[in-house]
Order: structure tokens, then sequence, then C-alpha cells
């Protein structure tokens, strides 16, 4: 799960991380107020779970308060249409707005789980700002890395070997390796999938600064994170998926063909939408229906395929095991009976609870195009979503 | 023959007493599993189609033997529960829970090293030795027959469906394993393919992979090096879109290493058969093992 910006840095402040001062605003008259308080120049960011905001005109540096107010009420309420975005832009719900920091030098600091070493590893780059994906694929060696044992934890030697690496001021290198530390404690006490700092500044002054912050969290984890998982914010996703995870559909994956998929399992459903496209035609969306046995699930889905407008087909590929057949038929029973589907059902049935599952789609009366296998329901959904 | 499971094993499942606990631990016990025991704090007493419960790993162990344990519990509680039977002694866990947040998994590998516990998952289906009539998982038995295949997948439904086209052909499997979709796994699919290819049984190799790592990329390697039995392949998510998880944990393509084009690349180098087609899976098979006769 992401979060904003605003909502990263105050994590970061909270584990003494320093941050710029600044407040978040919901208003042009928030973002007036926020400029006066902080006075002088300042920056106005855009708040969207994107990346890529500053050449999107996301970002604007601003001379005084009722600039301020003019640049926040440009952007909110508008959508932003980043490389990261599709073409319709993600909307901007708030605007940071932060005091201006005179740069001496940009740096970058991430950390992730290293899945191949099996524990975090702490990334340091002088060649903060950039795309650090870029940097990996160019110069991998300006990338340092230090790994963490779960078991000894951030020993400052790390955070030392970093700063050194870095070619840090030896006045900052302390203050990087505690920095350093607390965003370790950051990454794993919020259970976070990336914390990252980009770019981490040296102000003219010699002073270490977060000027800009992206934490994501695992969404396993919420569980132990109630405050975290209040931080969702649904504008900045899918309408669709957004629809199918409140309804108990957390595997749906909007795209951009015509054939609707319903799988049970997520290589499947992979594997699913590979095969669809083998016969020339293009998923309309990834759905694993998971393997929880409950009829409720399958109406949620098909409820959210048939709101999409780009469906002609939806094609069940089920190979019971955990998720048995049975119960995926009852709820396509159930679907029917409560929803309006007027496109055409192909459904390829296999495993367990299949005997009773077909028993039960034949006495609903329920119009099946039966796939024998994969393949042959693959290509007989993408015949029918050329209205074959 | 088989790896890691076979019909001297002797299961305990973790969460007996739920609704998923008991009725895999009957289906595994049909199928011909010795499941011994089941574990439920506070059900000590109690039987589940027969099968006696415990409080403790400890005490099921010390009452019937068992050394080999299958999860059925919640995430939130499911690395107490790895923990309880490795810290048992219990030489195979199998952890079909999925949703475990990654930093758990972390320290549950940190913890394991250097122990003699294997660990198959989490979010996983399990494995099953046709030829011993042992499963500890949740396939459905009947896509699977005894033979000389070892088969190895990371996702669940995509080993039943590699699995039901080999059996459609009269082509048997040793083992089956499914080692889990998320990031961080007890088990990879090296640590499987050395297992296979030490077993006299195993004759030739059914790898299917998905996008997102580089565990195919490790597998690869691997086979190159220390692998002489014929092996083929198929990698899920060639049509999956860079940046988004695809269900999986563990599935997103990041890095060029994470497509499913690169990993069937390097699978190939590796002399690998392999195909595009998820629906030929068993064609190619079959195709490897007359070319070996």
């Amino acid at each position: 799960m992401k979060i904003h910006e605003y909502q990263a840095k105050a994590i970061l402040a909270e584990f003494g991380v320093p941050v710029p001062r600044g407040k978040v605003a919901a208003t042009p008259e928030e973002a007036r107020a926020v400029a006066t308080e902080l006075g002088g120049s300042v920056v106005i960011k855009a708040q969207v779970h994107a990346g890529g905001r500053g050449k999107a005109g996301g970002i604007k540096v601003i001379s005084g308060p009722a600039e301020a107010e003019q640049a926040a009420r440009q952007l909110l309420g508008s959508r932003l249409v980043t490389h990261q975005t599709g073409p319709e832009g993600v909307p901007v719900p708030k605007v940071l707005v932060e005091e201006t920091v005179d740069t001496a030098r940009e740096l970058y600091l991430g950390i992730v789980v290293d899945a191949q070493a099996k524990m975090p590893v702490i990334m340091a780059s002088e060649a903060g700002g950039m795309d650090i994906e870029e940097v990996a694929a160019t110069a991998p060696e300006k990338i340092l890395k230090a790994w963490v044992s779960p078991v000894m934890g951030f020993q400052p030697a790390s955070g030392r070997r970093l700063a050194y690496g870095m070619n840090l001021d030896p006045a900052l290198v302390r203050p990087a390796s505690d920095l350093i530390g607390n965003l370790y404690r950051v990454f794993t006490s919020r259970d976070c999938s990336l914390a990252e700092i980009n770019p981490l500044v040296v102000t003219r002054d010699n002073k270490l600064l977060a000027l800009d912050a992206k934490l994501n969290v695992d969404d396993n984890s919420l569980f132990r994170h109630h405050d975290l998982a209040d931080l969702r914010d649904t504008s900045q996703e899918d309408p669709l998926e957004v629809e199918a995870t409140t309804t108990g559909v957390n595997n749906y994956i909007k795209l951009t063909g015509n054939i609707g998929c319903v799988v049970n399992g997520a290589g499947l459903a992979m594997a699913t939408m590979d095969t669809i496209k083998l016969f020339g035609g293009e998923p309309a969306n990834f759905l694993d229906i998971g393997t929880v046995n409950n009829t409720d699930r399958v109406v949620s889905a098909m409820r959210v395929l048939i709101k999409d407008p780009d469906v002609k087909v939806i094609y069940f590929n089920i190979f019971g095991g955990m998720a048995r057949v049975d119960v995926i038929a009852r709820g396509l029973v159930e679907a029917y009976k409560q929803l309006d589907v007027r496109v055409p059902l192909v459904a390829r049935l296999t495993g367990n609870g299949l005997e009773e599952g077909r028993q039960i789609l034949a006495d609903a009366g329920i119009r099946v195009i039966e796939g024998a296998d994969m393949a042959d329901g693959a290509r007989k959904a993408v015949e029918a979503a050329r209205g074959r | 023959m088989s790896i890691l499971l076979d019909r001297n094993t002797r299961l305990l499942v973790q969460g007996i007493t739920g609704a998923e606990g008991s009725n895999h631990a009957r289906l595994c016990k049909a199928y011909g599993t010795q499941v011994v025991a089941g574990v439920t704090p506070g059900r000590e007493g109690q039987e589940v189609d027969g099968i006696p419960v415990f409080n403790t790993i400890d005490k099921a162990v010390q009452a019937t033997g068992a050394n080999a344990s299958i999860i059925f519990v919640p995430a939130p509680f499911a690395t107490d529960a790895i923990f309880e039977a490795a810290d048992a002694g219990l030489g195979l866990i199998v952890c079909i829970t999925d949703g475990i947040p990654t930093w758990d998994m972390v320290q549950v590998r940190s913890f394991l090293a250097g122990k003699d516990t294997v660990l198959i998952g989490p979010n996983c289906p399990g494995l099953i030795s046709p030829p011993e009539r042992a499963k500890a998982g949740i396939m459905p038995a009947d896509s699977f027959l005894a033979g000389r295949v070892g088969l190895v997948s990371r996702s669940g439904t995509l080993l039943y469906e590699s699995a039901a086209q080999l059996t459609a052909r009269g082509i048997g499997q040793t083992t089956a394993v499914g080692i889990g979709g998320d990031p961080i796994v007890g088990t990879s699919f090296v640590d499987i393919l050395q297992r296979f290819n030490a077993d006299p049984q195993t004759e030739a190799l059914v790898i299917i992979g998905e996008i997102g790592g580089a565990a195919e990329q490790d597998a690869a390697e691997y086979i190159k090096g220390h692998v002489k039995k014929p092996a083929c392949a198929f990698v899920a998510g060639a049509s999956a879109p860079p940046g988004r998880r695809m269900g999986h944990a563990g599935a997103i393509i990041s890095g060029n290493n994470a497509t499913a084009e690169s990993k069937l690349r390097a699978l190939e180098a590796a002399g690998v058969r392999t195909t595009r087609n998820p629906a030929e899976i068993g064609l190619i098979a079959e195709a490897m093992l007359k070319e070996k006769r």
C-alpha cells in the first residue's frame, strides 16, 4: 500500500528523521495560511501516489502567500498526469506546503527487503534526486549497499560505511548514520516494503534533510497496523479496483482488453491471461478469486466485471483445490439471480467439487460455454469476444 | 521413491479444528498419508475424524511420533505456528497460510538457518508424493499420478494444472511441490531441484515459474552446473503489466530479471525445454521424455 508524502514525512519526523518545515493543505486558503506562517518563498507539492510529479507540473516554487493560494487552487481538484499514471491522471486531494531549502548535495537513501538474501538491504548513493532504478541500470557502482541482520538489527558501523562511502563531510557522518538507523527503525516497525528518501539533501548550512519521502507498506501487515490502514487513499486507485477490494475481491487488476477473467490462484490467473493473448485476445483484468470458500466473493467478482464496459465475455477458469468448484457454481447461480449479466459466460471447471458444481449450474439453467481445458476455454472466450 | 514426503511421514495438522484444517486433514488421510495428530491450543482431548488433538506440538510429538506438520492457521498466528513446529524439531513444515508479512518471513528464515527443518511455503499448496500415497497439501489428488517426473511450481493452481496435463498423458510424478508465491519462502526452486537431482527415481524435471524475483534464474544456474536429467519449464505472467503485483506478493515485474521472457531465456540457456503456452506443459514434457528414450 502506498501512502502520501506528507504522511510518510510525519512518520519519519516521529522517528527523528529531519524533514523540511511545512504542513499539508486541502484548500487554497489553508495553503495561503501555511505559506504565511512559513514566511518567504515556499514549495507547493501535489500529494499523489505517483512519481514524476516535478516534470508533470505537480511541484511549484512560489514567492509568497498570495501566489501559494493561487498555485494550490490550480492543483487541488485537478488531475495530475505523470509518466507513472495513465492518460487520465490521478486527482490531487491535498498539497504539501513547505519551506524552500538551499541544497548543496542530493543523495539517495532507500531500504527494501532483498528476497534473495532474505534480509533488509539499505541502499545509499551520491546520485540522489534521480530515478534509482535508472542509476542501478546505468551506474550500479554508484549504489552502496548494506545488508542488515534481522538478529543484530541496524548497527552504526553500516551507517558509517555508507556515510563515508557517500563522501560526506566528517561532521555529517554521525548524523547520517543516526538518520539511516532511524529510517531502518521506520522500515521494520511500520512493516514497509519500501522506505525511501530521494533526495536526502545536504543543505548549504551543512545539515541533512529528507526533501522527499516515500513509504510503501506491506499489505499483508495491515492487520497489525490499523493506523496505517486508515491512511489508504482510494482516490488514487482505479475505481473498479477499489470496488473489488471493498467487496472482498482483493486480487483484481484492471487491464485494457475485453475478456473478463475469473480464476482461482494467481499463477493460474496469469497463465490464463497468457493463453488468451496467445489466441489473439486481450484480458480485461487479472482476477484471483482466492482460496476462501464463499459464494459472495463470486457475486462481487461478477459485479465488478459486468460494471466494466469493456468486458464482452467472462471466462471462468477454476481448478478446484482449496476453493471448490461447487462453491464457485453456487456463487455463479447467486450472481445470475442478483445481477443483470448480459455477456456470455465461458467456463473451464475442473478439480475438487466438479460433479456437484456442474449439476448446480445445469439445475439453475445457466448457459455456459464449456471449455474442455484451459486452452479450449481461452479459444472460446476469444471467439465470443469477437462476437462469434 | 519421492522427496521430502513418503509413506513413513507422520503428519500433524496445526489448526486442525478450523474448517480448512479439518477438511484437508481428512483428505490427506483419505489419500493414504499417516495423519497422526492435530494441534489446537485448548482443544486437547478432542478428535477430528479420528485424529487426536493436542494443545502443543511437543505433546503431540511425544504421544504420536509426529515428524512433519502442515499449517492451516490464519496469517497473524502463522509465524508463531512455524516457530512452534521448528522449535519442536519437526523435519518438515508445510505452511499453507497466505498473507504472512514479509518481515515475519525474514525472521523465520533467520531462525531456521542452520536447523535441519525444511519449510515449504508459505502461501503454497503443499506437496504430494503419489508413489508413496502421501500428501501434505490441499491439491486435488485426482490430478496426480505415480511416476518418474519431479514437478515443482511457485503457484498452487498452476501446479494442479500442470500435473493434470502430465497425468492426462500418463506421465506420473515422484513428488510434486508447490513452493509458494511470496517473495520469501522457506524452500527455493534450487533446494527442490537438488533433492530431485539426488533422487534416483526422479528421471526428469518439470519447473513452473512465474514473474517476479530471480528464483528461475537461480534454478537455471543450478541446472547448468549440476543437473543431467532432462528438464522442461513454463513461466507464467508474460502478459502481466510491469509494476503491478499479480496476486502473489512475489509476482511483480520490477527490473529486467523479473519478466517471464528473461526467465525463460535463462532456463533455455541452461538446456531446459520451454513453452510460452501453459496449455502445452504436458506436450513438452512428453516430447522431453521421448527424446530421452
